[in-house]
């Protein structure tokens, strides 16, 4: 039968290192190389930096959610001892252009406001002084008067809205930045043959990633070179001056972006642009160097991070024998003031949105509604934190209407293990897994059949317990059509289709294996699994490889830690690097033990004679001579000085979109499945969930290190708890941001996580990867949301309470309850 | 402005600082202590936790002015040659960190609960005494082993020294 997926070849695979027993180093939970700087105090956060002449940044911010800038009176705070200069978006403006914006067409922001602040936070004016404290001292001095306008704040009425109350009246007519409808394959007449329709409106809030470290910048503009220096926590480093060269008005090649250890991220300082425009906008001005470090207000109300925030209403249609048919929904999106990503977060969630079922067609419309809020950014799941959210609360919903169980009936349509590698309606593929075992494992961890028990006697005596089990996806190894698909297609915007990640490696005569990365560390591990990949791959002595970190200039390829690529993507650059190593290596070495090259191997960091055991000579020994000693060579450019290479591994597995989008291609192929299962108590007086036992278990294909992967999926759960029980940035009618600080806004805390938390794991390899690794980064919050809301739910069955909106917080609880029981 | 002397990881140093000026400030500006993080407005996160007089205190929230005359212990000042304090090697042994931003502050809190609690001090205890610290990355999973396992780890230094 001819399928809207015909088109969709998958490639064959370039896999050079297969998933095997026996590895030495990949698989060991190596205590991380990273720390001992860290634990000592000597990390080099971006606020550690200091430059010579340095002066600090101190912003005026918009008290306003939505209002037109009548005049800016600076005077004041020029007078003040200490401030070199107060600039105002004017200013900046004449300095710099616009942000650069994925959206397409795009939605016109600048660095600092010009006319108009469109949300509460954003900024108006700075002052550059000696310190920060007389910066701040003069931004209080700064008076601006405001013509207000009506904020939008809830999503429906913003897409009503008309004249004053829309927000970039020059690029758009209304609020609603986007509107695209989809389907993949046929939704229409899967709903037309089904047997049922479950339908589900279904309401995500916002919240974001809130790293302790903010983020911040230092630049120096350099007159005459005409170019920027630049610090900044930014997880793109290599990418960003292409990235930003225009807004900055200089080449990319004139601006040098130096990385710093980085204090979280979560996807939250993945461009981070904004404030790098304008920051440098602010050196170039003063003719200083200068330092802007948000603080955590700032960082709540301007640092463009903040996450999903939608409306969905879903449907599924299933036949009364239980098989899910298709899938479709409406989503409008709060995406607040400004659209920098695009719909993006919407392309990754195609990557998995039918989750590991058997789902035959999909159908989406997508609105991107503009509002009066700070824009969105990534926050770790990118928006497939959601759709995992709405597939399993649509399963939930399935069973409660067919009076069926909700496990069994997600077991009878998951995905087989002989159907991959498996491609789901929107072109994506999973490349390989093992749902039942993922499944199988997380039961017997959890004991469900001793929980289930358990929870009934304890229901029987009045008790709130429920038990939720969620089934998803974790698909890891972006690929960068995700930022573009869903775009409109005759306005794409820059179709973008490489995610390459790169190494430079030298061994220097004393032995030593010296490694740059061009990505920075965000508090994942990368000097970690580098060195136990290239100790693994070359043979050699992890305390023999010491890494470090290019700069934008001297560094090449490094799309950075997102989109869980990290680990599967720089091992592929790892295998290039020791394969060019290994040939020099082995050419050399023959050569010392005259011999051929393709007599020898690599033995504990020696070059050796296969088979023969003294025959043998080690890697100093060979850089040694190879960079001093010239002339023992034949001549040739194949014996030129020195072991050192460079090596770029490009994405495993993606192929172009259809240009008619019937498909996306394959852009997020490497995936994962994970399996949470918790039991809660509900306090019905309270609305207070309580975490009685916690089991997770995550299939990331072949472990590199077991307890650093471990770490990201306790990480990831906590914020999915956050996420479903307390965390929810609240705007009231006004527009105004009433909770941005940690006292308000309820992270977790140490205390408030699970105490009976079970971790497993299952290795189902990557057919496509070095090894078989797949990303793990996102796992804990792509799962912990589904799971937590469905165990509420069971443990409020007695009251017939339903949830179909995060978070879930005590009043929200004691709200839904009370409603029940005024309605019983 | 205000001079001040105080003792900082074992050393009396000395300096006019404003009236206004913060310990966090005077610790990493003037002091370039920079081990000692800020994460927050309004005293919450932790990562600013340091020792005056031998009890943590979130340096975010006292005048260096306030501190005069003390003895401050930060970070920099647990580790001795090139040795990691026992708390400091009980969150690499754990895998109690990940990006590291919360660290020392949790490792300064971390300390103080064991001078308080003693090497034995259970996980509840523990979990409740870090409500102070926050961290965004690890779930606190990892944290909680580290300080139980650094606890053990310094009351069997303290049994030694006392022998
Ligand atoms: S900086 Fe001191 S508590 Fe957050
Ligand atoms: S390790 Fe990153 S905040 Fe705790």
């Amino acid at each position: 039968m001819a399928s809207h997926l015909d088109s969709n070849v998958i490639p064959p695979s370039r896999q050079r290192e297969t998933p095997r027993a026996g590895l030495t180093w990949i698989g060991q939970s190596m205590k991380r190389v990273e720390d001992p700087r860290i634990l000592s105090g000597k990390g080099g956060y971006i606020d550690d930096v200091k430059v010579p002449g340095m002066a600090h940044a101190a912003m005026v911010s918009s008290p306003h959610a939505h209002a037109r800038i009548v005049s800016i009176d600076t005077s004041k705070a020029e007078e003040l001892p200490g401030v070199i200069g107060v600039y105002t978006g004017e200013d900046v403006a004449t300095v710099v252009d616009p942000c650069p914006s994925f959206a397409s067409p795009p939605v016109t922001q600048h660095a600092m406001a010009i006319d108009k602040v469109r949300h509460v936070g954003e900024v108006v004016a700075a002052v550059v002084a000696e310190d920060r404290y007389i910066a701040e001292d003069a931004a209080a001095l700064i008076e601006v008067e405001w013509d207000v306008l009506p904020a939008m704040v809830d999503i429906e009425a913003s897409l009503e809205a008309m004249g004053d109350g829309v927000l970039h009246p020059d690029d758009r007519e209304s609020n609603k930045a986007l509107d695209e409808s989809f389907e993949f394959g046929p939704v229409s007449e899967d709903f037309d043959a089904a047997d049922r329709i479950i339908k589900r409106r279904l309401r995500w809030n916002r919240s974001s990633a809130q790293a302790i470290e903010t983020c911040g910048v230092i630049s120096q503009w350099d007159a005459f070179k005409g170019g920027y220096t630049i610090h900044a926590n930014t997880n793109f480093y290599n990418f960003i001056p292409f990235v930003i060269g225009g807004s900055l008005r200089v080449s990319p090649g004139e601006m040098r972006i130096i990385p710093v250890l980085t204090g979280g991220s979560f996807g939250s300082k993945v461009f981070i642009h904004k404030i790098i425009i304008m920051t440098s906008a602010l050196s170039r001005l003063s003719g200083v160097p200068v330092k802007y470090i948000e603080d955590r207000l700032e960082h709540f109300t301007n640092s463009d991070s903040h996450g999903s925030d939608r409306l969905y209403d879903a449907e599924l249609a299933i036949n009364d024998d239980g098989t899910f048919k298709s899938l479709r929904f409406t989503v409008l999106d709060d995406y607040g003031a400004y659209l920098q990503f695009g719909v993006g977060t919407h392309g990754n969630a195609m990557a998995q949105v039918t989750g590991p079922y058997q789902i035959g067609s999909f159908g989406m419309r997508v609105i991107a509604v503009l509002t009066n809020k700070t824009q969105q950014g990534p926050y770790r799941g990118f928006g497939s934190e959601v759709t995992n959210w709405v597939m399993e609360r649509m399963a939930d919903a399935a069973a409660e209407e067919l009076g069926r169980d909700p496990l069994e009936l997600r077991e009878q349509n998951m995905i087989q293990p002989d159907q991959f590698p498996y491609m789901i309606p929107t072109g994506n593929i999973y490349d390989s897994g093992n749902f039942q075992k993922v499944l199988g494992e997380a039961k017997s961890l959890f004991d469900l059949d001793a929980w289930r028990k358990k929870a009934a006697d304890m229901r029987a005596e009045g008790r709130c317990v429920g038990i939720g089990v969620a089934t998803c996806m974790e698909r890891s190894v972006y690929g960068p059509t995700e930022w573009w698909s869903l775009n409109n297609k005759e306005t794409p915007g820059f179709t973008l289709t490489s995610t390459p990640e790169g190494i430079s490696a030298r061994i220097d005569p004393s032995g030593k294996l010296f490694v740059t990365l061009h990505s920075p560390m965000v508090g994942n591990s990368p000097e970690t699994v580098v060195t136990q990949i290239l100790a693994e791959r070359l043979t050699v002595a992890p305390e023999d490889v010491v890494i470090n970190y290019s700069d934008s200039q001297s560094g090449f390829n490094g799309v950075g830690p997102q989109g869980s690529r990290f680990t599967a993507m720089v091992a592929g650059a790892c295998v290039s690097a020791a394969i060019k190593l290994e040939e020099r290596l082995k050419r050399f070495g023959a050569h010392m033990l005259q011999r051929r090259p393709e007599d020898m191997e690599l033995r504990d960091g020696k070059v050796a004679v296969k088979g023969l055991k003294d025959q043998e000579t080690s890697f100093a020994d060979i850089a040694l001579n190879s960079s001093f000693f010239r002339l023992s060579f034949p001549d040739g450019e194949e014996f030129d000085s020195g072991l050192e290479t460079t090596a770029v591994y490009d994405h495993p597995l993606s192929t172009d979109p259809h240009e008619d989008r019937e498909h996306l291609g394959i852009f997020y192929p490497i995936v994962g499945h994970i399996c949470h299962i918790v039991a809660v108590e509900v306090d019905p007086g309270t609305g207070k969930v309580e975490m009685l036992d916690y089991a997770a278990v995550h299939d990331n294909g072949t472990i590199v290190n077991p307890r650093t992967l471990a770490g990201q999926v306790w990480g990831g759960t906590a914020n999915g708890i956050g996420t479903t029980l307390s965390e929810q940035f609240n705007y009231d009618e006004s527009g105004q941001f009433v909770n941005p600080n940690f006292a308000e806004f309820a992270m977790p805390t140490a205390n408030e996580m699970p105490r009976n938390f079970k971790l497993g794991h299952v290795e189902t390899p990557s057919p496509y990867t070095e090894y078989g690794i797949k990303g793990g980064g996102e796992g804990g919050r792509l799962g912990a949301p589904s799971a937590l809301t469905s165990a509420v739910e069971d443990a409020l069955q007695n009251y017939g309470v339903k949830i179909s909106a995060l978070p879930i917080t005590p009043p929200v609880l004691r709200g839904l309850i009370r409603e029940a029981e005024q309605a019983a | 402005m205000a001079k001040v002397e105080m003792t900082i990881n074992g050393r009396s140093v000395s300096g006019v600082v404003e009236d206004r000026m913060l310990l966090v400030d005077f610790l990493r500006e003037e002091r370039n202590l920079t081990g000692t993080h800020i994460g927050c407005d309004t005293s919450q996160c932790g990562s600013c936790v340091v020792h005056v007089d031998g009890k943590a205190v979130k340096s975010c929230t006292m005048l260096a002015a306030q501190a005069a005359g003390s003895e401050i212990t930060t970070i920099e000042g647990l580790a001795s040659d090139g040795e990691l304090h026992p708390m400091q090697a009980a969150f690499r042994d754990n895998h109690g960190l990940q990006c590291g931003f919360c660290t020392p502050g949790m490792i300064m809190t971390a300390v103080d609960i064991v001078n308080r609690e003693g090497a034995d001090v259970d996980e509840q205890t523990i979990r409740e005494q870090l409500e102070g610290n926050i961290c965004r990355c690890t779930g606190y999973h990892n944290i909680v082993k580290s300080i139980a396992a650094g606890a053990k780890e310094m009351g069997s230094g303290m049994k030694e020294a006392a022998e």
